[in-house]
């Protein structure tokens, strides 16, 4: 199908664009590389009365924020695969990239427009909140940081008011003996997960685990931190957790997981268990090797 | 709606067009253009038959707005042969693998294949395969593709040698 009609606006500038995200209110969407909005327009799931393209913004690259990496919000998600700047200071989103989608898809999308779909199965939402990301964002009345854990709050619906974008996100530091491991499962390669898990986990010079972030996705409304788990898992002896277990643990309690032709609510828990189970053990064999 | 003027080049060739927004960058090709080797199979980023080349980079073409292209280099199929016709790499390697029967997904895999093997000149098997993941095709089936690519890859890496 075609898209609906809309105007469009192409702003020089951050404030221009929140400006007029002010003026047009509820009408507009904001468009970045588009990959997943131009799908919802074309199908239409969307019908917005005005598009504002973040093209000119700038907002792109990523650099170092004292320990912390600052990604801009606008940088394409073939440039996060390709930073080595990325690789060294955030393996996990480094290694979740190459599973966004295809190539021809990364070549557009964006980081900042991935968190702000906000759709419960993609891969950054997971990775911004096992690693405890923040959200920089601008509207009119200024900006603000939203931490990743307050950020998702239902199906595609964020914290974001309708005059404020996402300018940056911020990976905080993770130093010490750490590791880090994204799973996930899906039918055909590329595709929406059936259910992922993006896990990193700090281990103290003692074998026990000092820290550590479990997310998952796929598996319900919102891209979903499983706290009770970690909180389990905090203190405990790497050897003395079995991976299954800690995939088990990740599971139970989930509401809402989904359910469709691709796999009932019942499967995708199971899976999800899976891909927490393998994920853990990577990512506990990298930090027990650094 | 306010319709948008455009300025971009297309295999080379400067265009100006006034576009209405919601054209998308595979449909200006085609009917603004007149380039219709640029294919549309799913209209919605699917189907990867519509993959061309913004400044350089392998894009779908109904993902993104003519508007969008405004300043941008485009090449499509028709812009990766030789001037005279000659057929490039990738096109005769699929030529003589057997990589296309209808044809239809043919020009999004040329892309597809052209921008891969520029950046990956000497791909493993299953980079191959994960790099052709994003177009499909319903007919010939994949096995000429793949093989075709292997071969265009082998092509390039005796030329460099």
């Amino acid at each position: 199908m075609k898209p609906p009609k809309f105007d469009y606006h192409a702003p020089a500038d951050i404030h221009q664009t929140v400006g007029l995200l002010a003026d047009l209110g509820e009408d507009a969407k904001v468009i970045a590389g588009g990959q997943s909005l131009v799908p919802l327009l074309a199908l239409r799931l969307s019908f917005p009365e005005h598009l504002v393209d973040l093209r000119h913004v700038g907002l792109r690259g990523a650099q170092a924020r004292g320990d912390a990496l600052w990604v801009g919000a606008c940088t394409t998600q073939a440039t996060i695969e390709r930073s080595a700047a990325v690789a060294a200071a955030v393996p996990l989103l480094a290694r979740a990239t190459p599973l966004i989608g295809h190539f021809q898809i990364r070549n557009r999308g964006t980081i900042g427009g991935s968190l702000a779909h906000a759709d419960a199965a993609a891969e950054y939402p997971a990775v911004a909140l096992a690693l405890g990301a923040e959200l920089e964002t601008l509207s009119p009345r200024g900006p603000r940081t939203i931490p990743a854990m307050s950020f998702f709050t239902g199906r595609w619906t964020t914290e974001l008011a309708t005059d404020e974008v996402v300018t940056g996100i911020v990976f905080p530091p993770w130093p010490g003996r750490c590791g880090f491991a994204i799973e996930e499962f899906a039918r055909r390669g590329h595709d929406f997960a059936l259910a992922g898990a993006a896990v990193a986990v700090e281990v103290a010079g003692g074998g026990s685990i000092e820290r550590c972030g479990i997310a998952l996705f796929g598996l319900g409304p919102v891209p979903l931190r499983a706290s009770a788990a970690e909180t389990a898992l905090i203190g405990s002896g790497v050897e003395d957790i079995a991976d299954d277990e800690v995939g088990r643990l990740a599971v139970a309690g989930l509401d809402g997981v989904p359910a469709d032709l691709h796999g009932s609510a019942g499967y995708r828990r199971q899976v999800g268990a899976v891909v927490v189970a393998r994920a853990w053990q990577r990512a506990v064999q990298e930090a027990r090797n650094a | 709606m306010l319709d948008v003027e455009i300025r971009l080049r297309v295999n080379g060739s400067p265009r100006r067009h006034t576009v209405p927004p919601r054209l998308t960058l595979a449909d200006y090709l085609r009917e603004r253009c007149q380039l219709t080797g640029t294919h549309l199979g799913c209209e919605h980023g699917a189907c990867g038959a519509c993959t061309v080349l913004l400044d350089g980079a392998a894009v779908r073409a109904c993902l993104m707005f003519a508007v969008q292209a405004d300043g941008c280099e485009v090449t499509t199929v028709e812009g990766i042969a030789a001037p005279d016709g000659g057929l490039s790499r990738v096109q005769a390697a699929l030529q003589e693998h057997h990589g296309l029967q209808c044809g239809f997904c043919t020009p999004g895999f040329v892309i597809s294949a052209t921008a891969f093997l520029r950046d990956t000149p000497n791909p493993t098997e299953e980079q191959i395969r994960d790099a052709l993941s994003g177009n499909l095709c319903r007919c010939t089936g994949y096995q000429g593709i793949v093989k075709a690519v292997r071969a265009a890859a082998q092509a390039v890496a005796e030329q460099t040698r």
